[in-house]
């Protein structure tokens, strides 16, 4: 049998020391197929950022184990996860955290970059990935000629280029008004359902979260519910 | 890879065009003097051995005291008994030797009119210009009888003769010089600069006996220069000049000189020594502002560091590795500084150039110089910038990306 894309076994990530400390995990375990849209719900403080950051390689379990494709991430040195990150993962923030004072296209073609591709190379892959999200034509606008919504779809445009085996998306509809936030969530709902693309998603809204196949909630650093729903298909359905 | 490297680092410098600047700017200051000076050091040495060259180098010049171009050593300079004009006339008479100027020099002011000049007044024979290969320009050397009679007649440099006279031909004029009337019988060619930048042109020929009684009032001799055969060799010239000498003042055998013969070459090689010991010193205060300049670098490079705390957040993100980050601050130090040294080598050598013509000695830029300087910018820029790039490679990507 394969192994799952993302496997948590009894994960915890503790902050901090003695009367500090913050057990941010405690104890989680999961498992995320490839192909699965997920959806993580929970209140402010439950563990989903520091969930969304050990399954993206920025941080490390403090204990438990964390196997990517079978392969315990723990383990890796720093350099060993950047690559992981370059070549499997890709993210989209709340907060867009695109490059000012570069080009939709520029940022686009940040992760191939260090990929190694050629300018050559990257142009018409990075051209391919702002059409995918809508955005032919605006290739050289600054994301301050951007409305949130367009430079969010620069952002999902960035994480799709390198064709990742995951996006991982925290709270991407967070900034942007419920219009946006749907159409949003209608291009990662098509990425998922059209290139197979694994999505793990934080959101604090129901009908967002609704867009995904499963849902988990957390509370105080422990996985509460998990269960799988019918996505909704369309802006009008629910 | 490395190419997006490099670009990205000119983006960056371009976006802060001042502070870029600013940051270099040590560097600009501290390539430019390196390279100013050691330009305008090897210019003057070159200058020193054109200028010995002319003399030819066979010529001697003869001292009293165990002068050693430095300060005297036993036997004393100013002590030693000094040479008299027959001296220089028995000097004269050596096989080795082609020409022998007695030679006597005292500074005074010249007047002509209501027009003055201060300068040094030589007092010689005819053979001064033969020893020193130096023509007239207008006029004629001294008779053989001025020189024996102590005529009041003299010969002056370009720089008098244009402060005293003008534009005017001076010849057949009159100067006063103390109270001593001269008549102007020539006008000496142009000679330009000496080894040190001095002026060669300022001063005025008398026949020694006149400067002897009118304007020193005594019978003593400076020195002596001598032009030797050109079928001699300077050693055999040295030999026989310091025979001849040791006898005439009675020296016993044993007895140390009291009097000193040199050569143009040991004379070259002194006055490049003190030129190299100069630029060296400059040189060293060049290196102190380089230095200062690497700090200004890495100061700046981590107040970049800082405001990109969230770029870097973000390119490690989508998969830069430290090493990367590391990297790219890096390239941008020392592309920052490699700049600062290309701007400095062009403004020293711009410098230098000006300052060739002004001290009218050759422009000598030295191509090994110049790429030693760009190198050394290189070098600061990696030095000072390797710490910032390693506080930027070690940032915690989610810290980076949470920074506001
Ligand atoms: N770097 C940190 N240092 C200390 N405590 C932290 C840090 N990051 C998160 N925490 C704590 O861990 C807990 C979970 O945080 P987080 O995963 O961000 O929650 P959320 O579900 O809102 O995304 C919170 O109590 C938070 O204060
Ligand atoms: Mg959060």
């Amino acid at each position: 049998m394969e192994a799952p894309l993302i496997q948590f076994n009894a994960v915890a990530r503790v902050y901090g020391q003695g009367e500090a400390e913050v057990r941010a995990l405690d104890g989680v375990s999961l498992t995320i197929a490839a192909g699965e849209f997920v959806a993580i719900m929970g209140p402010s403080g439950s563990g989903k950022s520091t969930a969304m950051n050990i399954i993206g390689c920025l941080d490390r379990p403090t204990s438990g184990e964390y196997l990517f494709q079978g392969v315990p991430v723990q383990g890796l040195t720093a350099d060993q996860r950047a690559l992981l990150r370059r070549h499997a993962l890709g993210f989209v923030f709340q907060g867009f955290n695109l490059l000012a004072r570069s080009t939709a296209l520029e940022n686009v073609e940040l992760p191939l970059i260090y990929k190694g591709m050629s300018r050559a190379q990257r142009g018409p892959i990075a051209m391919a990935a702002l059409a995918k999200v809508g955005l032919g034509g605006r290739e050289h606008h600054d994301p301050s000629q951007l409305s949130g919504g367009q430079q969010q779809r620069v952002a999902i445009a960035r994480a799709l280029a390198g064709s990742p085996q995951l996006i991982l998306a925290d709270e991407p509809t967070g900034n942007l008004d419920s219009q946006r936030s749907h159409e949003i969530m209608l291009l990662l709902q098509g990425l998922n359902r059209n290139e197979g693309m694994t999505i793990v998603m934080v959101t604090h809204e129901e009908d967002i979260a609704a867009y995904a196949g499963r849902k988990m909630v957390f509370t105080d650093g422990h996985l509460s519910e998990d269960k799988r729903q019918v996505a909704r298909s369309s802006e009008g359905a629910a | 890879m490395i190419w997006e490297t490099i670009t990205l680092a000119f983006v960056a410098i371009i976006r802060n065009k001042l502070r870029s600047f600013l940051t270099v700017l040590g560097v600009v200051i501290g390539v430019a003097a390196v390279i100013a000076m050691v330009t305008i050091g090897q210019g003057s040495s070159a200058q020193v051995s054109a200028s010995v060259e002319s003399l030819g180098t066979n010529v001697l010049s003869v001292r009293p005291g165990r002068f050693r171009m430095g300060p005297p050593t036993g036997g004393g300079g100013a002590q030693a008994a000094r040479f008299a004009i027959k001296d220089a006339e028995a000097i004269a008479l050596l096989p080795a030797v082609a020409f022998a100027a007695p030679i006597v020099t005292t500074s005074q002011t010249v007047v002509a009119g209501n027009a003055n000049s201060a300068t040094t007044v030589y007092g010689t024979t005819a053979a001064y210009l033969q020893v020193q290969n130096w023509p007239i320009a207008l006029g004629r050397n001294f008779s053989d009888g001025e020189i024996a009679g102590g005529a009041a007649s003299c010969l002056l440099g370009q720089t008098v003769a244009e402060e005293v006279f003008g534009g005017s031909d001076p010849v057949g004029a009159a100067v006063r010089i103390k109270t001593l009337s001269c008549q102007v019988i020539g006008v000496l060619a142009d000679r330009g600069a000496g080894s040190f930048g001095q002026d060669q042109d300022d001063l005025i020929l008398m026949p020694i006996k006149t400067v002897q009684r009118r304007l020193a009032g005594n019978t003593d001799v400076d020195s002596i220069s001598i032009a030797l055969r050109k079928s001699a060799s300077s050693a055999d010239g040295i030999d026989q000049v310091s025979a001849l000498l040791r006898e005439r003042r009675r020296i016993a055998i044993g007895e140390e000189d009291n009097f000193s013969v040199t050569d143009m070459a040991e004379i070259s090689s002194v006055l490049t020594g003190i030129n190299s010991v100069l630029t060296g010193l400059l040189s060293s205060v060049a290196a102190v502002s380089l230095l200062v300049g690497g700090i200004g670098i890495m100061n700046i490079m981590l107040v970049s560091v800082t405001e990109r705390t969230r770029e870097i957040g973000i390119r490690l993100a989508v998969g830069a590795s430290a090493g990367q980050v590391l990297m790219q601050f890096l390239v941008e130090a020392v592309v920052l500084s490699l700049l600062g040294g290309v701007l400095g080598i062009a403004v020293g050598l711009g410098l230098a150039f000006v300052g060739s013509i002004f001290m009218s000695i050759p422009f000598a830029p030295s191509p090994a110089i110049v790429a030693l300087a760009f190198c050394f910018s290189a070098l600061v820029g990696v030095v000072f910038g390797y710490f910032p790039a390693r506080r930027a490679a070690l940032l915690d990507p989610i810290e980076a990306l949470r920074y506001q």
